[in-house]
């Protein structure tokens, strides 16, 4: 029996059958960015806190890059395994350019390991192991914008894994006119975090919990890195929003949840949209049921009483927290009912109703 | 508890130069090392300790790092003809590893259509891995198809050497290319994550027999090839319990290194505590304490 990775419909079902048969054959070989050169032929990767000691041969946590006699490569540069055409709301991003399309493409490979990933089948295996197409980044400006959108979304996988790829997508859709945002767990070194912010144009980080205990046993990952990226980012002034997947029993305690935004409101101020959502069993929590819908409420009413002002629930399609509210007077200054846009109360950026700035890039 | 054996029969004289070995001589460890675990006086006897002429039998070797690194041809050919003269049939044998690329390097020969000797890895065209995870703690991973469907028991063949991360890879570690994600598993020396892989049932029970590659031994700088930490030791080592034998291997490692001035891999902070970790009352794969463990040694 093949290797069966790639679940749902066609991920290249926009591209034409005849770019769709350019399947990639081989891997990249594109020296990676951030690593150095240790002795005998060892290196060290610096992209990710993981910083993984790589010998000749081997390959990093990610999958994707590979020593080879000391020298670090970056493998699938221009291997797209996953694309699609996506509402920028699918992001999720509710305060950057709602309504819109994004061209949203990921390589395989991920520098975590969360137990609940929905993307395993992409995120959590080698290049070799599902069907890469070749996309050169002029090639995916140039679908972007065949197909309407207005950006181009770094998503499905972990984008940090494919940075190298990624930075030259940016910067070739910069160069049409399209906007460029990732999705990501945000487990990025600070200095390719920060070169990679001069080519972004938004940043949705999934915060994926408030505890080191959390972040190593469901994660193998660390809590801190990713608040010194959030805080960074901040910073740096892109724009970011955040989304907290509530995993039953794991990561749902209201006292971690009002930590977490008492830190926010702190660190990273009131109007970094913070979107809960719901867990539904996947990969290697099935045995979890999904997140009961009062949690995510009893989550958002603690946001919101902490005093975060933009608080969503997140994969309840109908749900009215899936409305952006203005902070000031309470009305609806955006509506949704899952991806669609239902109603847009905002003049340049502004409550239609009260005149107050609702943060965001709205055009 | 009950004593795991480990056989190590070792002589330099197996060495012709320093490219080829003395087949006829590397049969005959093989088959020593074979009768001496076994108290048998006949290899086929020996063989029938743990395989059967029904079973399919896969031949888990390690390619990683290219030809001077990798479980040599030689070796598995050796213990394959013990099997072929015992009356097994070729084709029930299968010489695997993760990729074709990798087995190709090593010197492998692969074949998966014509008669004889089949030899291929995960990476074919028509293989690839199981769609249901296996897990136990730690670990969560695709097994290849190669273990659910194309054979029923396992003949381990690893190398031992040096691993920067691990300390040491041989037998236990092997498995680690058996899954589709094995870069997952490299954090904390490997630990618990091989010996929670090796816990699998389907792994525990398939594998019967080890026969460890330790001809040329890579005791500093793996699981790449570095010519300076690199020796001629002319053994084989086997046995049945694949943390006894990555104890003694372990042992190996650390008496060449002490040999030449290096420090224990202890000392040097790669202790390869998964072995102690699979001798655990949890996992249970095996022996490390000394006294349960009944090493025969067989200078040829």
């Amino acid at each position: 029996m093949a290797p069966q990775f790639l679940t749902g419909s066609d991920p290249f079902n926009f591209i034409p059958q005849a770019y769709a048969q350019i399947r990639a054959t081989d891997l990249s070989h594109v020296e990676a960015m951030y690593y150095k050169k240790l002795d005998y032929k060892e290196v060290e990767c610096e992209l990710c806190p993981r910083k993984c000691k790589v010998g000749n041969k081997e390959r990093g946590y990610c999958g994707v890059r590979e020593n080879e006699e000391g020298t670090y490569y970056t493998l699938v540069h221009s291997r797209v395994c996953s694309a699609g055409v996506d509402p920028i709301e699918k992001k999720p991003f509710f305060h950057y350019l709602p309504g819109t399309k994004a061209f949203s493409i990921a390589t395989a490979g991920c520098n975590m390991n969360c137990k609940f990933c929905q993307n395993w089948q992409i995120s959590q295996v080698r290049p070799e192991q599902v069907e890469n197409y070749y996309l050169p980044p002029e090639e995916v400006a140039r679908y972007a914008k065949g197909n309407d959108c207005v950006s181009i979304a770094y998503t499905y996988s972990e984008p940090v894994i494919f940075y190298e790829y990624m930075l030259d997508c940016a910067r070739a859709g910069h160069k049409d006119g399209l906007k460029s945002v990732i999705v990501t767990a945000g487990y990025i070194e600070h200095d390719p975090l920060v070169e990679l912010c001069k080519n972004l144009d938004a940043v949705k980080v999934d915060f994926k919990g408030f505890t080191e205990k959390y972040y190593k046993e469901v994660c193998s990952c660390e809590l801190k890195p990713i608040m010194d990226v959030l805080v960074e980012l901040k910073k740096i002034g892109i724009w970011t929003e955040i989304v907290y997947l509530m995993v039953p029993t794991l990561n749902d305690d209201m006292k971690d949840i009002k930590r977490m935004c008492e830190w926010m409101k702190t660190d990273l101020g009131t109007d970094v949209p913070l979107h809960l959502t719901r867990f539904h069993p996947m990969y290697l929590l099935k045995n979890l049921p999904p997140t009961p819908v009062s949690s995510l409420e009893q989550a958002r009413q603690i946001a919101l009483e902490t005093g975060l002002n933009y608080v969503y629930v997140g994969n309840v399609p109908g749900h009215e927290a899936e409305n952006t509210y203005c902070h000031k007077c309470g009305k609806i200054v955006v509506g949704r009912i899952g991806y669609s846009i239902t109603q847009m109360n905002l003049n340049n950026g502004k409550c239609k109703f009260c005149g107050e700035p609702i943060p965001g890039v709205w055009s | 508890m009950k004593k795991s054996k480990v056989i190590i029969v070792r002589t330099l004289k197996v060495f012709k130069n320093s490219e080829k070995v003395d087949f006829n001589l590397l049969q005959e460890m093989v088959e020593k090392a074979l009768l001496a675990l076994t108290n048998e006086k006949d290899s086929r006897e020996a063989l029938f300790h743990f395989y059967n002429p029904s079973d399919r039998i896969g031949m888990k070797v390690n390619c990683l790092g290219g030809k001077k690194v990798a479980t040599s041809p030689e070796v598995v050919y050796a213990t394959f003809n013990l099997f072929r003269k015992a009356g097994f049939d070729d084709k029930k044998f299968l010489v695997w590893d993760r990729s074709n690329r990798e087995l190709k390097d090593a010197g492998f020969s692969l074949n998966s259509n014509s008669g004889g000797l089949k030899c291929y890895g995960t990476d074919s065209s028509d293989v690839g891995y199981a769609q249901d995870f296996i897990t136990h703690r730690d670990v969560g991973s695709l097994l290849t198809n190669i273990m659910t469907d194309r054979t029923n028991l396992q003949l381990n063949v690893p190398i031992l050497k040096d691993h920067t991360l691990a300390g040491v890879t041989c037998a236990l570690k092997n498995f680690f290319g058996a899954i589709h994600n094995p870069n997952k598993y490299h954090g904390n020396g490997c630990d618990p994550f091989v010996a929670d892989l090796n816990s699998i049932p389907q792994i525990r029970n398939q594998q019967k027999l080890i026969v460890v590659d330790a001809l040329r031994i890579q005791y500093h700088g793996g699981p790449a090839y570095h010519p300076q930490w690199y020796e001629n030791y002319g053994a084989i080592i086997a046995g049945s319990d694949p943390v006894a034998v990555d104890f003694i291997g372990y042992g190996i490692i650390d008496e060449i290194r002490k040999k030449h001035n290096l420090p224990s891999l202890e000392k040097a902070g790669r202790k390869p505590n998964y072995i102690f970790t699979a001798a655990d009352p949890e996992h249970n794969l095996g022996n490390t304490a000394l006294e349960n463990i009944e090493l025969v040694e067989i200078n040829l």
